[in-house]
C-alpha cells in the first residue's frame, strides 16, 4: 500500500496508515536534532524564564509548520560552508538522510503534544512514550532508509529558512519543502510498531540459536 | 627528506600528495565500493519484491548511483574519517599527518565532509573535521614495498554506536571461554542493533587483544574485501556460518524484517593475557565507504 500525502495531513489520512505501508510524503516540514529537541523544551514547555522576543517570534513562525506537521530528524548536509556568510536562499540540501531518533524519545512525545506534531521522520524507531503519542494526537513515525543521503535531498525542493544555527549546521532547525520525500511506516497511530514486532521475532530466533 | 623524496619519485610531495588525498576522500565519501554493491545488489534478489526490505535496498541502490553520477556524499553523516597509511622508510608521519589534516579540512570546505568534529564537553563544531591528536584517526605502518598507500574509512556515527565489547565468560548469555561463547556474543550484539546501524551491515569481531587492541583491530578488518576469507581455514568457516546464523535473524534491511540482516563477518585474533578474554564486535553500516589510493613512481592509483 503506497500513500502519497501532502502535508498538513488530516486525521483521516494518519488513521488510514498501518506499519508496512509506503509513504510518499510531500509539503513543508521542520528538521529537529539532539540540540534543537532540548532546546524547543526548555524554551516553550517548561520555559523557567519567559521567552524572549526574538524566541517568541520563532515560535510564531514554527507553530504553523509544526501544526498537522512533520519533524525530521535530519543533521543535513548542504552545499554552503561558512555558516556566518549564509544565504538562505543559495543553501541546497547535498546529502540529507534521516539521523537515529531514540535519542530524542524522552522530548518527542512532549513536542508532538504541545505542538500537535503528525509526523515524526527518523530512523531506528522509536519507543513507548512516541507511540503511545502517536495514538494520542493522532500521528505516525516514518521511517526513512538510513544512508539514502544523497536520494532524500534529491526530494527536496525549497530551503525556506535556518533557525538557531548557532547549533551548527547539523544541529540547526531548517524548514524545507520536500516532494515524494520516501518512507515506511513503522509505528501507527493504532499502537502497532514493526520495531517492537521484528524485536520478538528476533529475540525468539536468537533463543533456537542458542538453546544449550 | 629531500633524498627520499627523490628515490621514491617525490620531487613534489606536498602538492602532489595534496590533491590525490583529496582525490581519495572525494571517491570514499561518494563512490560505494563495488564489492558493497554487488553484495547490495545480491541482497535485493533475496527479499520478497515489494516489501519494506526490497523498497529498502531499493533505495540504497539507487542513492548509490545518485551519489556517484552527482559526485555528493552517499550519505550525510561522512562519520569519523580513519586512515591507514603505509610507507616506505624515510616518510615523515609528521609531514604525512599534516598532508591528511589539510586535505580533510579542504574536503569539509568543497562539502564532501560534514562537519563533523565537536568539543566533547561545550559540543562546539570546529567546523573543518579537526580535532587534535585524535581526529581525522591515523595509523601509520611501515613497510618494505616502495609505494605508500592510503586507505580511508568513513564511518558514522549510527553503525559507530551500536558497536560492542563483551568479555568473556558472560554469564547472562551464557558465554563460555570458547568459541560458541564467542558465537554467542557475536549473535547477542546483532541482536541488539537490530537495523539501528543502517542495516544491512559487516560486523568486525575481535577476538582477544586488550581493551583497546580489541576494538582497533574490530575495525582494521574493514580493509578487508567483502568476498574475501579469512586465510585460516577453520577461522573463514567461521565468518561464514555465523553470517548465515545472523541472517536467521530476520531483522533485515533498516530492521524492516527479511532476509539480509548482515552482508558479512570479518573476524581478527589477538594473542591475549590469559586473564582477559575480549571478544569486541564493530558494525559497519551499508554505507560502507572504504578506498584505498597507492602511489608509485608518481602515479596514483584509486580502488
Ligand atoms: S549508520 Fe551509516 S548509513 Fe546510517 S546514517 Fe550513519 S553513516 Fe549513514
Amino acid at each position: 500500500m503506497i500513500h502519497k500525502l501532502t502535508l498538513p495531513l488530516k486525521d483521516e489520512d494518519i488513521l488510514a496508515m498501518h506499519i508496512c505501508d509506503e509513504v510518499l510524503l510531500s509539503g513543508t516540514l521542520l528538521t529537529v536534532r539532539d540540540t534543537a529537541h532540548k532546546w524547543l523544551i526548555e524554551t516553550f514547555i517548561d520555559n523557567a524564564q519567559p521567552p524572549s522576543a526574538r524566541e517568541k517570534a520563532i515560535l510564531e513562525d514554527l507553530s504553523p509548520v509544526l501544526y498537522n506537521g512533520a519533524i525530521y530528524h535530519c543533521g543535513p548536509l548542504i552545499s554552503e560552508h561558512a555558516p556566518s556568510k549564509l544565504k538562505i536562499d543559495q543553501v541546497h540540501f547535498l546529502s540529507a538522510g534521516p539521523t537515529t531518533s531514540i535519542r530524542e524519545e524522552a522530548y518527542a512525545h512532549r513536542i508532538m503534544s504541545r505542538f500537535h506534531v503528525s509526523v515524526l521522520i527518523g530512523k531506528g524507531g522509536m519507543g513507548a512514550k512516541t507511540l503511545r503519542a502517536c495514538q494520542q494526537t493522532p500521528a505516525v513515525y516514518l521511517h526513512a532508509v538510513g544512508g539514502a543521503g544523497a536520494l532524500i535531498a534529491q526530494t527536496v525542493q525549497q530551503v525556506h529558512a535556518v533557525y538557531q544555527l548557532e547549533f551548527g549546521v547539523p544541529e540547526a532547525m531548517w524548514v524545507i519543502t520536500v516532494k515524494d520525500f520516501p518512507a515506511v511506516v513503522t509505528m501507527d497511530a493504532h499502537g502497532q510498531s514493526l520495531h517492537q514486532q521484528v524485536a520478538d521475532q528476533s529475540r525468539a530466533a536468537l533463543k533456537l540459536l542458542t538453546l544449550t | 627528506m629531500m633524498d627520499t623524496h627523490q628515490k621514491h619519485g617525490w620531487k613534489n610531495m606536498p602538492e602532489e600528495l595534496g590533491s590525490a588525498l583529496l582525490n581519495l576522500i572525494r571517491l570514499t565519501s561518494t563512490d560505494l565500493p563495488p564489492d558493497v554493491e554487488d553484495a547490495l545488489q545480491r541482497a535485493r534478489r533475496t527479499e520478497r519484491p515489494g516489501s519494506a526490505a526490497s523498497t529498502a535496498l531499493d533505495a540504497m541502490l539507487r542513492n548509490t548511483k545518485l551519489a556517484r553520477q552527482n559526485s555528493t556524499p552517499l550519505c550525510q553523516d561522512t562519520g569519523t574519517p580513519l586512515f591507514y597509511v603505509t610507507h616506505p622508510a624515510g616518510y615523515s608521519t609528521r609531514m604525512l599527518r599534516s598532508e591528511i589534516e589539510q586535505a580533510v579540512a579542504e574536503a569539509t570546505r568543497q562539502s564532501l565532509l560534514r562537519p563533523n568534529a565537536v568539543h566533547p564537553i561545550s559540543g562546539e563544531n570546529t567546523g573543518d573535521n579537526l580535532g587534535g591528536e585524535y581526529l581525522p584517526t591515523i595509523h601509520f605502518t611501515e613497510t618494505e614495498d616502495d609505494a605508500l598507500t592510503i586507505n580511508l574509512i568513513l564511518k558514522g556515527g549510527g553503525c559507530e554506536n551500536v558497536g560492542a565489547q563483551y568479555k568473556l565468560p558472560d554469564e547472562n548469555l551464557q558465554a563460555g571461554r570458547d568459541l560458541d561463547g564467542v558465537r554467542r556474543v557475536v549473535l547477542d550484539a546483532v541482536y541488539q542493533a537490530q537495523g539501528r546501524g543502517c542495516a544491512p551491515g559487516v560486523l568486525g569481531v575481535a577476538i582477544g587483544g586488550d581493551r583497546a587492541s580489541s576494538y582497533q583491530a574490530s575495525k582494521q578488518v574493514f580493509l578487508r574485501q567483502l568476498d574475501d576469507h579469512h586465510p585460516a581455514p577453520h577461522i573463514a568457516a567461521l565468518e561464514k556460518d555465523w553470517l548465515a546464523e545472523a541472517n536467521q535473524l530476520g531483522i533485515g534491511p533498516m530492521g524492516f524484517g527479511g532476509h539480509t540482516t548482515l552482508l558479512g563477518i570479518k573476524i581478527a585474533l589477538l594473542h591475549r593475557l590469559p586473564a582477559s578474554y575480549f571478544v569486541t564486535v564493530s558494525y559497519m553500516c551499508w554505507a560502507y565507504r572504504r578506498r584505498r589510493l597507492t602511489l608509485r613512481n608518481r602515479f596514483a592509483l584509486f580502488s
